[in-house]
């Protein structure tokens, strides 16, 4: 049985395992697991379900009048034509950005996993971003793609390409889901980089005697390998991508023009927190929530299978 | 490498060193703005090579502090930044790896809940439920306070699936020689699962310093105090001026200089935390 | 501080007064002025506690305007509210329907002895925060208006006359099109805050009406009505400007791609803020020319006045007594004409009373910058109509966010300007109905 990379497995089986041997203590695992536990009590779980009551209310920002609205704030969004816009942004936007950083970082991992000498230099370069807060990288790209001073909008238009993302749509698609994806590229390679180093050399070059050239080996021997690092970095993707970048967002397009680059999040982010419309907000969490967990469900069902160790 | 093909290998130096160029794009833009004055800066094009005024605006935000920013001085920020970072960091170690092995090595009533519960935290980014967060702090007394800052971030669902997913590598007769031996489950905590996870613990070091030195809003929402601002608040602070405009080259030259921690850790600690991250099989 | 610890030393020693305050009372203030004006309003608050020992103000930067709104209200939610916060003007609405969670200024001013007169303050600014009854509901700290900046070098490239500001629409329209064609610039005009600059003052500035009972000033529940003709005209233009490369669109909100295209020359005209006058002189290599909002002159009525944006200071409920002593006296000082016209004439915002206004005339400081005072001009250019006091509507915060999206949809033209505008308030009707029910 080979394990390549950090999450040889999904985060929990069904059964879940443990080890055949096992200590027995009636309270230490208790005491071991409560910091952890209080923590997500007392900070997540009180919170959220707190969230959750507050999707049923209709309340003012300060909480002075309070009253209980049932389902009505659900229904409302879901007869919403521009919440049901974002649903669809938010999974071209999720695709995209999760396909772009991930292929990007594989590519770059396979090519790093082929040199000797200069490894260590690339990776040093590729790794950089990481350390970006998203709330810094989002303005950098802004600044990259200003229409008036930006280099990369110079760049196009020289090649002849008419650079707008406050006007079209799909450019500023392209704007989110790059400044998106380039944050997450550092920390993708690193993963895939770790995987492939993992890979014993003997299997590949088993592959080689059977004469297989080096883009069949990467597809029948490397890249099912690789699957769980896939599959795990394909959770934490769409993880990212869902709830991590409406800083990034907010600092370069603001989820404009119309609503093309607003994602639930950001919607959640717009009308909760700067708009101060407490239940619709809490109510498109509790969605938002309800479809990670769905996600995650079937990825952990499905895929999982699929996936070889 | 298994055989030698010239062209693969330009290949590979062909799309790394576009790779990088990408990658490093935004960092140098940032660097090259940091080295221009003002009027430079928007009077046009931005230029792609740096200027003549690099010294003098690193010496003004090192020196004197960052001019009309209404921050407090960097150095300051730095050093909340970084305990703030720190007590996360090990914050979150420690509580993952007790967890995981309480998870891991015994078999008890509610695992499998307890496991759900850490794991939906991966769920609830603190902005949607940022108002009830808030209330939960002030009302522990936590606002203004280092503590305040970090231990609602320490819950960590990621380092603990991590530590569970090495454990469950550890080979089995290692438990049950300690057994024989007599050994308690805290002995055999100490002595071989520690151990054993260094370089696990030095990848995740990284990634939590990382994710740590980066929080904005969470800060933002809970000091009133200026002893407690951290670097990534101070820049937002500079950025966002309301009817004016920023000072981009004070600002991209403390953005260079806050990412100067984080990449110094990623940068020394990175033969350890690939080799966390490859060496599992041991 | 150190002076009040040692008044403090001297007196317990002395044994002169055993219950004198050794430690001062402590006031809050939370604001959102970052960069060059925050430091402005620390020095204001050093001054201010050097000038007394019984109070001790701490002024905090709590991030943009929505991130400190947000983190007074959840504050507030959990009881650790600060005494002051400052709150933009689209947060209006919401505050004055939190009836329990805010204390009137006047009334703050009245029960704890100082003396107030809402008339000294500029009508045109106090009238956006006074109730129905004339009273001020907020203290008035940054308002502006928007204003039209051009570049004298490119409108001499292209021919024109550069000591002459653009009037009319016709003006920029005519300009802009003698700029372009003639190379001087590569687009006419832009304009910060589409908003606010494109909609609200437009209307206001035509006497045209913005939404019922006076533009929301009479009742919370009232209907946007911003998608009459005339608006709809001047939409219709600016879509059709901007196919022709007259207009140069600066992104949603702020627009923050407004300012480096006029820094950088691309566009020769520029509408924003009076307060960004002195960010503009420091970007700027060119010679500034200065003018108020252009106008459509064969409407009816236009010019108007122009209407204010910015920010106020809202007091909390739930301080002590002693607090709300300190925060009073803390307003009194911050209202005089020295604080209020220093702040004017460092920042660009408005003089606020009447009296920073006559000190800054007194001064000369119009004088030595022509120009600074024809933000006042505009917004006291005649006596405001219901249809140019203001405006006050509910969950307004996100309707400004609709109305960048309206705006943007008419650009890419997917709608027309009037139907752009029709699904504007019919979309903000339905928020501002939210709100009602949620005040109600």
């Amino acid at each position: 049985m080979l394990r390549a990379g950090l999450f040889p497995f999904p985060p929990f089986g069904f059964p879940m395992q443990t080890k055949r041997t096992t200590f027995r203590s009636y309270w230490l695992p208790y005491l071991l697991i409560a910091p952890q536990l209080a923590i997500t009590l007392i900070f997540f779980i009180w919170p959220a379900g707190q969230a959750v009551w507050q999707s049923f209310l209709q309340e003012d920002a300060f909480g002075l009048s309070t009253k209980f609205v049932g389902l009505r704030n659900y229904v409302k969004l879901l007869n919403s034509p521009e919440y049901l816009a974002s649903f669809e942004t938010t999974v071209i936007f999720t695709v995209c950005t999760a396909g772009l950083s991930l292929g990007l970082a594989l590519l770059f991992a396979v090519a790093v996993d082929r040199m000797i000498r200069t490894a260590s230099a690339y990776t040093t370069f590729i790794l950089w971003p990481y350390a970006v807060a998203p709330a810094i990288a989002g303005v950098l790209w802004w600044f990259m793609f200003n229409p008036s001073v930006g280099v990369l909008t110079y760049a196009l238009q020289t090649m002849g390409y008419d650079w707008n993302h406050r006007l079209s749509g799909t450019d500023a698609m392209i704007l989110v889901v790059l400044a998106s994806s380039w944050k997450q590229i550092s920390y993708n390679f690193l993963f895939f980089l770790a995987g492939l180093q993992s890979i014993p050399q003997s299997l590949r070059e088993a592959a080689a005697i059977d004469g297989a050239g080096p883009v069949k080996r990467f597809f029948t021997v490397v890249f099912p390998l690789l699957s769980p690092t896939t599959f795990f970095l394909l959770v934490v993707n769409i993880n990212y991508t869902m709830f991590d970048t409406f800083s990034t967002i907010d600092a370069s397009t603001a989820g404009g023009p119309g609503q093309s680059t607003t994602i639930l999040v950001y919607k959640v982010y717009e009308d909760g927190y700067k708009g101060l419309d407490l239940g619709s907000s809490a109510a498109q969490s509790v969605i938002l929530m309800g479809i990670v967990m769905v996600l995650t469900f079937i990825q952990f069902r499905y895929i999982e299978r699929r996936v070889q160790y | 490498m298994v055989e030698n093909r010239p062209f693969l290998t330009f290949l590979a130096h062909l799309v790394l060193i576009l790779g990088v160029a990408f990658v490093a794009l935004p960092v140098w833009i940032a660097f090259v703005a940091s080295t221009h004055d003002q009027a430079t800066f928007l009077g046009g094009s931005m230029p792609l090579w740096p200027g003549s005024n690099m010294w003098e605006t690193y010496r003004t935000i090192l020196t004197d502090g960052v001019p009309n920013s209404g921050t407090p001085p960097l150095t300051m920020m730095m050093t909340n930044s970084l305990i703030m970072a720190l007590i996360i960091t090990f914050g979150k170690i420690a509580i993952s790896v007790i967890s995981a092995f309480a998870i891991v090595y015994f078999r008890f009533p509610f695992r499998v809940l307890a496991f759900w519960i850490i794991f939906v935290t991966l769920m609830l980014p603190v902005e949607v439920r940022i108002m009830p967060t808030f209330k939960v702090v002030a009302d522990l007394g936590l606002l203004n306070s280092y503590a305040g800052l970090s231990i609602p971030l320490i819950a960590s669902a990621t380092a603990t699936f991590l530590f569970r997913q090495f454990f469950l590598t550890i080979p089995e007769e290692l438990v049950e020689a300690a057994r024989i031996d007599g050994a308690g489950p805290m002995k055999f905590f100490r002595d071989m699962v520690l151990p054993l996870s260094q370089t696990n613990i030095a990848a995740l070091f990284v990634i939590l310093f990382i994710y740590g030195w980066n929080q904005y809003l969470w800060p933002m929402l809970i000091t009133t105090d200026e002893k407690f601002y951290t670097v990534v608040m101070g820049i937002k602070r500079m950025s966002d001026v309301a009817d004016s405009d920023p000072q981009w080259n004070f600002v991209m030259g403390s953005a260079m200089l806050a990412m100067l921690p984080p990449v110094l850790v990623v940068i020394f600690m990175q033969r350890l935390f690939v080799k966390g991250l490859v060496e599992q099989e041991k | 501080m150190q002076r009040s610890l040692m008044a403090g030393l001297v007196l317990t020693s002395a044994l002169v007064a055993p219950l004198a305050a050794s430690a001062q009372t402590e006031i809050t203030w939370w604001h959102a002025m970052g960069g060059r004006l925050g430091e402005k309003v620390d020095e204001i608050v050093a001054a201010y506690n050097d000038s007394q020992d019984q109070f001790h103000l701490t002024a905090t930067y709590k991030g943009g305007y929505a991130e400190t709104m947000t983190s007074a209200i959840a504050a507030f939610r959990a009881g650790e509210q600060p005494d002051l916060v400052q709150v933009y003007e689209v947060g209006t609405g919401t505050m004055m329907a939190a009836e329990g969670a805010v204390y009137p200024i006047y009334q703050l001013m009245e029960d704890h002895g100082q003396d107030f007169d809402p008339s000294a303050y500029l009508s045109a600014v106090a009238g956006y925060y006074t109730n129905t009854d004339g009273q001020m509901l907020s203290m008035p700290f940054n308002s502006s208006t928007p204003i039209l900046y051009y570049n004298k070098d490119i409108f001499a490239a292209a021919g024109l006359d550069p000591d002459v500001a653009p009037v009319t629409w016709a003006d920029v329209e005519a300009a802009s099109r003698a700029i372009v064609e003639s190379g001087a610039a590569t687009c006419g005009f832009t304009s910060g805050w589409i908003s606010w600059v494109q909609l609200e003052n437009f209307s206001a500035w035509h006497n045209q009406q913005i939404g019922t009972n006076e533009n929301g000033f009479g009742s919370m529940d009232s209907k946007l009505t911003v998608n009459g003709p005339v608006q709809a005209r001047h939409w219709e233009n600016l879509a059709k400007w901007q196919a022709e490369g007259l207009f140069k669109y600066g992104g949603p909100a702020g627009g923050a791609d407004a300012p480096p295209a006029f820094y950088s020359g691309e566009c020769a005209i520029y509408m924003n803020s009076s307060a960004s006058r002195a960010g503009v002189l420091t970007n700027i290599d060119f010679d500034l020319g200065l003018g108020m909002l252009p106008y459509y002159a064969d409407v009816e009525g236009a010019p108007q006045n122009s209407i204010i944006g910015g920010a106020t200071l809202w007091a909390l409920a739930g301080a002590s007594d002693d607090e709300y002593e300190g925060l009073a006296d803390f307003l009194t000082f911050l209202s005089s004409a020295e604080v209020q016209a220093d702040f004017h004439q460092f920042s660009g915002y408005l003089p606020i009373t009447n009296a920073a206004y006559e000190l800054s005339i007194e001064q000369g400081y119009y004088d030595e910058n022509p120009g600074a005072d024809l933000a006042i001009k505009q917004i006291t250019l005649n006596e405001p109509t219901a249809n140019s006091k203001g405006l006050r509507f509910g969950n307004y915060v996100q309707i400004r966010g609709v109305i960048d999206e309206e705006f943007e949809a008419l650009l890419a033209g997917d709608k027309t300007a009037q139907e752009a505008l029709d699904d504007l308030v019919e979309r903000g009707n339905s928020l501002i109905a939210d709100f009602v029910e949620a005040n109600g």
